[in-house]
């Protein structure tokens, strides 16, 4: 059990800094100040759920490993997020759209997580939900807004979700890991999400006037086996820049 | 943060002598003036230029620091540059609603700040080049700026004092987290060290020139003193903040780039002060005038995010137009 918790526990923490990766991208070039605040707020949330679930995966390791030699120090295939998290900002529609995809689905496993065996587990879910509720609302009412504003932003949405859709199947990949973890008691098997995940996106899906037929048929999956998209290698770049040009330092 | 030596007071008023000295002697009575009280056009128009400048300086402030985000060494160091480079658009926020009070539109004043009509502090238009940098910014940028801003607490225009008395708190913090970074370099290994020392030889001159020029060569600073806008003189914040930032230095073992730094018992009355060289004016002029390694770059970050987000901005008051006929419609349909 101790082997899959900590790769389960891992994958969790590597989707929250990858994501929270690319919003604090957008410090400083938002739209609008209110986002400029927004992003590396949310982004902020993240990036605290990436370390508090790091240290925990390092504990459940127990090779002495913190959060940073983690989240830092592992080879491109060694990171095990979502594909769909990796991938370049593009637009405003499309950060948005993806940041409600992946919120929603994380309000649902948050909510199941209250209740894990793993004491730990439980509590990262108790602090992240509330905050991923937040995140749910904040991108459900832009999603709405662009989707329901004018015929550009329809359109940048729509475009957006066509960009999306193909990763969004491997939010409840599902395999011995997740399983082993769920039956124990300690973790949600997302694919168990799946149709809760579908209902609450159809109903903003309906507000924002989205075209979201065959959402969960994606085919790009890979992330949570290693094999990353070639977006990947240029975020480690950036991320591990200074670990790496000047290895085993403080700071 | 902003650079009190941009700031220009315009005297010229239509009042009559008896106004202007009814004003003058609420001022000096230490009374707060606020946005519905009577004031001369020249005030008001102070005030706009010195808040708009202060707001669009946290704005472009948030390009240096927000440059290294990504490349945080730590994720405890990522997750504080996050929250501080949130904190100056925080302060950016509260300071165009500061400067809306007087009659300006935060639109108008981004269109001016573009056109480059409206100025932001110009140490913003030096590159960040190491992460020792994020350490020095917070350190003597933000230590500079607390000089500055301090004072503005007690300035008489009611809506900038009460903004200025939390930013004052936030950037204190700014400046420990600051220095704690420069610490943690001072203390590590000799790369590290000369990381810390080179970022301070980059950016110790640029700040010095964020109070302004010489007191004999600024222009303006007469009326803002009178106003009670301004309540220290350019050279006098100046002095205070090298006489504060030497020890500080001491104690990192770092070195001031500046051989005629000096202990002279003279100074500051006879309390003792430090001597400093000669600041180099012509680099304050050509980089207020353009010529820095950034300014291009940094108006050209914001007008492509203010550019590219126009749809954005556009989609959102299209949608709660929308939204508001939807309500109307259905509040006459249930009448």
């Amino acid at each position: 059990m101790g082997d899959a918790l900590f790769c389960y526990v891992l994958r969790l923490a590597d989707d929250h800094l990858i994501l929270g990766h690319r919003l604090s991208e957008w410090c400083g070039h938002a739209p609008m100040l209110e986002e400029d605040l927004a992003l590396p707020n949310i982004a902020l949330d993240l990036i605290g759920q990436a370390r508090a679930l790091y240290t925990h995966a390092g504990v459940i390791e127990g090779r002495g490993r913190d959060e940073d030699q983690l989240a830092y120090l592992r080879r491109e295939d060694e990171y095990r997020n979502l594909l769909l998290l990796e991938l370049e900002n593009g637009d405003f529609a499309r950060t948005m759209l993806r940041l409600y995809l992946f919120a929603a689905f994380m309000e649902l496993f948050w909510e199941r997580m209250l209740a894990s065996k793993d004491e730990t587990l439980a509590a990262i879910a108790a602090k992240a939900i509330k905050e991923t509720r937040y995140h749910v609302r904040h991108s459900a009412e832009w999603v709405i807004r662009l989707g329901d504003g004018t015929p550009q932003s329809a359109r940048r949405l729509q475009a957006a979700l066509e960009e999306l859709k193909p990763y969004c199947a491997e939010l409840f990949h599902s395999d011995a890991i997740d399983r082993e973890v769920a039956s124990a008691g300690a973790g949600v098997d997302p694919a168990a999400l799946r149709q809760d995940w579908e209902a609450e996106i159809a109903a903003v899906f309906r507000e924002s006037l989205l075209e979201e037929k065959g959402i969960g048929d994606g085919h790009q999956t890979g992330g949570r086996l290693g094999r990353h998209t070639e977006a990947m290698g240029f975020l480690l770049a950036e991320l591990q820049y200074m670990q790496r040009t000047y290895p085993g330092m403080q700071w | 943060m902003y650079s009190q030596g941009l700031i220009g007071a315009d005297g010229s008023t239509d009042e009559s002598q008896e106004v202007l000295a009814a004003f003058q002697q609420r001022i000096d009575a230490e009374e707060k003036i606020e946005p519905n009280d009577f004031m001369p056009q020249g005030y008001r128009r102070t005030l706009i230029r010195q808040i708009g400048q202060h707001a669009h300086s946290e704005i472009v402030g948030m390009l240096p620091e927000g440059n290294w985000i990504t490349r945080a060494p730590t994720l405890k160091r990522k997750a504080a540059l996050l929250a501080k480079v949130q904190d100056e658009g925080g302060h950016g926020l509260y300071l165009y609603s500061a400067a809306e009070t007087l009659g300006v539109s935060r639109e108008e004043m981004t269109e001016e700040l573009l056109a480059g009509k409206a100025k932001y502090s110009s140490i913003f238009n030096y590159p960040t080049l190491t992460w020792a940098d994020i350490g020095t910014i917070g350190w003597l940028v933000d230590g500079a700026a607390i000089m500055n801003q301090i004072p503005l607490c007690r300035c008489s225009f009611g809506p900038y004092a009460r903004a200025m008395i939390r930013v004052c708190k936030e950037e204190s913090f700014h400046q420990r987290q600051g220095y704690e970074i420069v610490m943690t370099l001072a203390q590590g290994t000799p790369e590290q060290k000369a990381m810390a020392q080179e970022s301070l030889d980059r950016w110790w001159w640029p700040v010095l020139m964020m109070f302004g020029p010489h007191d004999a060569d600024s222009q303006h600073g007469d009326q803002s003193m009178a106003w009670k806008i301004k309540r220290f003189s350019n050279d006098e914040l100046r002095q205070k903040f090298v006489d504060a930032t030497v020890p500080q230095a001491e104690y990192l073992g770092l070195t001031l780039p500046d051989p005629d730094l000096k202990w002279n018992p003279e100074k500051n009355g006879g309390q003792g002060g430090h001597d400093f060289g000669a600041i180099d004016w012509d680099e304050f002029w050509a980089v207020v005038k353009g010529r820095g390694a950034m300014n291009r770059q940094r108006v050209e970050a914001r007008r492509k995010a203010w550019e590219e987000g126009a749809w954005v901005r556009e989609a959102a008051l299209v949608h709660a137009q929308k939204r508001a006929e939807r309500n109307r419609l259905m509040t006459q349909a249930a009448e």
